[in-house]
């Protein structure tokens, strides 16, 4: 029981340490989840689409991305970028990184994880994305074709509607794994977020492990218990509707 | 350089010990002034050692400028220049020496166990290595610098950060990286943590970075082996002392050691040492620091 109470007295000692973590790892997994669901959307309309190159394009991008560990992707964003002369500042986004002020930081290793995140992730929500399309029977996209509907008519009234209920839950496992995913961005350049929080603190400030690693384990908790029980509620109305 | 060795040679058979210099031509190793017969008390670790004509130094083998492995497998550095002085003081030719690795765990063990005579291999004193080892000296204070792209005169020291608009990478968890932070106008925009000093190197490199942190011998180490893409700005900001490690309770050996390290200031060849090693990429030639004989 000493212990336990001793545990809790490093955390409370660190508690600014962790909430500024936590502030770090929230912005990241905010726009690292917006970016992954919009380069993932991208990607699964062009792997339907009826152009094959478009499709050849989708599949090797899906291919690529989701064979990779993300500890590779991440070390090409922050280390082979710079090597062709990238530091990413097309995310300078004007408006966005007065938000989110890292985005217009002279260092650039907030937006290469920024970026790595989005593009890993983008290949599991174009994954589940597409399993959500192909969960809607072929009769409605025919239907639709048949009056007269264009692909992406198609797609915005008829096939996409019904794909995201199907797509919900799978789509919000793969963000859960992103948020749990973002911790690997503390490893590669990014100070402060709560894993380079928790490193420096055990490390440098010579902090027994076990505290503070419950302590940053909160911190994802917040993140992603709310995030799961949202999609046991999402789930239990689409069984209502059904 | 054969003029050098001429001297070197003529001077080593002076002193009536000509097999020293024999096959030993592209290393300044030669220069290092060995006694003739010395003599010392009966029952001291000097007169042991002077007797047996030999001695096991312990030092480092992957320190460049102060204690790393030539080609032929020979350390060299200022660690090793620093050895061998004294060494020669104790009529030991360098070639008598058996140098043992001591990686920086295992370097209180291997004194204890007698495994080496004495230790230099970057070897910071403190009070709680103290309780194990006595330590001669310091020869040397390392402590923190800054390595920055050649040519980039921007920064001179840790208080150009404070301005805000210049980037530092150090590594995660290190106290240079934690000593750094009080420099900085803000963390967020200004420091990079990666897990080793090569990651950071990269990006003084690549330019994402202005400068890179931590002691200098490690920043040394980088420049050795890229001398036309980095340099040292400024001095060092923090002090590590390095001594010289030796048996606890050992105190006539260790007033021995202080003795010769502050002979060596003397006579100059504590700055030849310098030179011939780190000094090629440090150009500050330091003084000895004030011996600390407790």
């Amino acid at each position: 029981m000493n212990t336990i109470s001793e545990y809790w007295e490093t955390i409370w000692q660190y508690r600014d340490t962790f909430r500024s973590g936590f502030w770090v790892t929230l912005q990241i997994c905010v726009l690292s989840a917006t970016g992954a669901l919009l380069i993932g959307s991208l990607v699964a309309i062009a792997r339907i689409s009826p152009v094959p190159p478009l499709r050849a394009a989708g599949t090797a991008y899906v291919t690529i991305f989701r064979n990779t560990p993300l500890t590779v992707i991440m070390f090409f964003a922050a280390f082979a970028l710079p090597e062709l002369g990238s530091n990413a500042d097309f995310l300078r986004i004007p408006g966005l990184d007065k938000i989110f002020g890292r985005l217009g930081t002279d260092l650039p290793y907030f937006r290469f994880a920024v970026l790595a995140l989005s593009m890993y992730t983008a290949a599991f929500v174009c994954e589940a994305i597409r399993s959500g399309i192909n969960a809607v029977p072929a009769g409605q996209a025919e239907a639709a074709r048949s009056l007269g509907l264009t692909f992406i008519q198609n797609l915005r009234h008829v096939v996409l509607p019904q794909a995201w209920k199907a797509a919900i839950v799978p789509l919000g496992s793969v963000i859960i794994a992103m948020i749990k995913n973002s911790a690997l961005a503390g490893f590669f350049g990014v100070v402060g977020d709560l894993s380079q929080s928790a490193n420096s603190l055990t490390s440098a400030g010579g902090e027994p492990v076990i505290p503070i690693f419950i302590g940053i384990s909160i911190g994802y908790l917040i993140l992603t218990v709310p995030l799961g029980l949202l999609l046991d509620q999402v789930e239990k109305r689409r069984a209502v509707t059904r | 350089m054969r003029i050098k060795n001429l001297v070197a040679v003529a001077a080593i058979a002076a002193l009536g010990l000509v097999a020293a210099a024999c096959g030993d031509d592209s290393d300044d190793s030669s220069d290092v002034e060995v006694a003739d017969n010395p003599t010392f008390a009966a029952g001291t670790t000097m007169e042991r050692l002077a007797n047996a004509g030999t001695i096991n130094i312990g030092t480092k083998i992957d320190q460049p400028g102060f204690g790393m492995n030539n080609l032929d497998g020979k350390p060299e550095g200022f660690d090793v220049e620093i050895s061998k002085i004294i060494a020669g003081k104790l009529g030991i030719s360098p070639d008598k020496i058996n140098w043992v690795e001591t990686q920086s765990a295992v370097r209180e063990e291997y004194i204890e166990q007698g495994k080496v005579d004495f230790i230099t291999a970057t070897y910071t004193i403190n009070d709680k290595r103290k309780e194990r080892v006595d330590f001669a000296g310091p020869y040397y204070e390392a402590g923190q610098s800054l390595m920055v792209r050649k040519g980039d005169d921007s920064i001179k020291g840790p208080e150009a950060f404070r301005a805000g608009d210049k980037t530092v990478c150090s590594v995660t968890g290190s106290t240079p990286a934690e000593n750094i932070k009080q420099y900085l106008a803000n963390e967020a925009s200004q420091l990079v943590l990666f897990d080793t000093y090569d990651k950071c190197r990269d990006a003084l490199q690549n330019e994402q970075v202005d400068a890179v942190t931590t002691d200098n011998v490690i920043l040394l180490g980088y420049i050795s082996k890229a001398e036309d893409a980095f340099q040292l700005a400024g001095d060092t900001f923090t002090t590590e002392p390095y001594g010289v490690g030796l048996k606890k309770g050992d105190t006539e050996f260790r007033n021995f050691i202080n003795d010769v390290l502050e002979e060596a200031a003397e006579s100059g060849a504590y700055e030849e040492a310098w030179k011939n090693t780190a000094g090629k990429f440090d150009s500050n030639t330091p003084e000895l620091p004030q011996i600390d004989r407790y």
